[in-house]
């Protein structure tokens, strides 16, 4: 089992968000996180990465398993894209990045500053930092979000080819992915009941 | 590791990565300073270690900021924090990187711009080695205030008033070497005060700044 979380609770900013989450996620397996804006799937997702504690229960995988990718692709407009996945290359180890320009098709754009880019562009840039992790459970935030057609496309190659090379993935997305196998899961049935206190002596009982 | 030091020189060299502007603050001060307060040169002479090294400080505190909010803005700490490398050990190496940009060209600078300030030819050594030792303190203790302001809008008045009451040991002892230096006594007992001030520093700090650096990515 990649991932698996039992009655996990999570909050932001001391705000209950979701509780009494659980679920798995096997190799080979995505789970597509759904859920209204401000239901908890960033939150959920960065409590899986490890950036912040649960409120309680328990999440089972491996700090040095998770590559996460958020809202904020990570990517420094002063230096050039290779110069950018280099970084992150040897963050993570790794000396060829060519795989990673190759799948999101990065290679024309290569010697080009991260600051001259459009918005997909980066955004391909910081997906693009996934494939060098080498991890296996990839955390993704809203991954297609400012992404063209044809770069979407590329993401579900690379994500089909994740998986099926024994990764998985958990996937916050208000787009239908066309990823198999995935599964969705509804994150507005877990939302935390209201922590107002109704008087002022609760609050502090 | 390498990668993050490298990556952060490169940074601070490119267009916008502000490498110059405590070099500039410190030479602005150095040279005002004489037109500030006349043509005495034995003012001057008493003065200058003293003059040097708040100049040295307060150049050292411009740039604080920037350890941490441009990694966190652009979404690069929340990534680093879950790459391979340990967090106390970036933040050491983000110290480290500050001080290679900062702390050590003013450094170099200091005694070349003694000479502004009628530095007597005796006190260039103790000032060279009062500044080599004490401003990587300076510049540890400041990411440490840096990852606790990390996220705050304009945390950089904070920062500085978190700050500023922390250089204060730094700055009485290393003042101290460059002014014994200067007057021709012995300034032995403040040099190794400061050295031990600064290992100490190097070897407690980056946990701390590790630790309010997790709270604050929440």
């Amino acid at each position: 089992m990649a991932v698996s979380v039992t009655d996990l609770s999570v909050a932001r900013g001391g705000v209950p968000l979701l509780e009494a989450v659980s679920f798995t996620v096997a190799a080979g397996e995505a789970l597509i996180l759904r859920g209204p804006n401000g239901a908890g799937k960033t939150t959920l997702l960065r409590t899986l990465a490890g950036l912040q504690p649960p409120l309680s229960g328990r999440i089972g995988v491996a700090d040095d398993a998770v590559a996460f990718a958020g809202h904020a692709d990570g990517v420094k407009s002063a230096l050039s894209v290779t110069e950018n996945l280099d970084f992150w290359a040897s963050i993570f180890g790794v000396t060829d990045i060519s795989p990673a320009l190759e799948a999101f098709d990065l290679a024309a754009l290569a010697p080009r500053r991260a600051g001259l880019l459009s918005a997909g562009q980066k955004r391909r840039v910081g997906l693009a930092r996934l494939v060098l992790t080498g991890r296996p459970v990839w955390l993704l935030d809203e991954p297609t979000v400012s992404l063209d057609a044809r770069a979407v496309a590329s993401l579900m190659r690379c994500l089909a080819r994740h998986l099926a090379a024994g990764g998985s993935a958990v996937i916050a997305s208000h787009t239908d992915l066309d990823l198999s196998p995935a599964r969705p899961l509804d994150l507005s049935g877990y939302r935390a009941r209201d922590p107002a206190p109704d008087r002022f002596d609760e609050a502090y009982s | 590791m390498i990668a993050v030091l490298a990556r952060d020189l490169k940074l601070a060299v490119r267009a916008g990565g502000g490498f110059g502007l405590a070099l500039a603050f410190f030479l602005i001060v150095v040279v005002l300073v004489p037109f500030a307060l006349g043509p005495d040169t034995g003012l001057l002479t008493r003065i200058a270690p003293g003059v040097l090294w708040l100049g040295a400080l307060l150049s050292c505190l411009l740039s604080l900021d920037r350890i941490f909010a441009l990694d966190w803005e652009d979404g690069s700490l929340d990534l680093l924090a879950t790459s391979p490398c340990p967090l106390e050990l970036l933040c050491a190496v983000k110290a480290l990187a500050h001080w290679l940009t900062t702390g050590l060209p003013l450094v170099l600078l200091a005694p070349v711009l003694g000479v502004l300030l009628n530095l007597p030819a005796a006190g260039v050594a103790p000032l060279t080695l009062s500044l080599l030792t004490g401003t990587p303190a300076l510049s540890m203790i400041g990411a440490f205030g840096a990852a606790l302001t990390v996220g705050l809008r304009r945390g950089g008045l904070l920062l500085s008033l978190i700050v500023l009451p922390l250089y204060v040991p730094t700055l009485i002892l290393g003042a101290e070497v460059a002014r014994r230096g200067a007057a021709g006594q012995s300034y032995e007992t403040p040099a190794l005060l400061l050295a031990g001030l600064t290992c100490g520093t190097i070897a407690l700090l980056p946990f701390a700044a590790a630790a309010v650096l997790k709270v604050n990515l929440r």
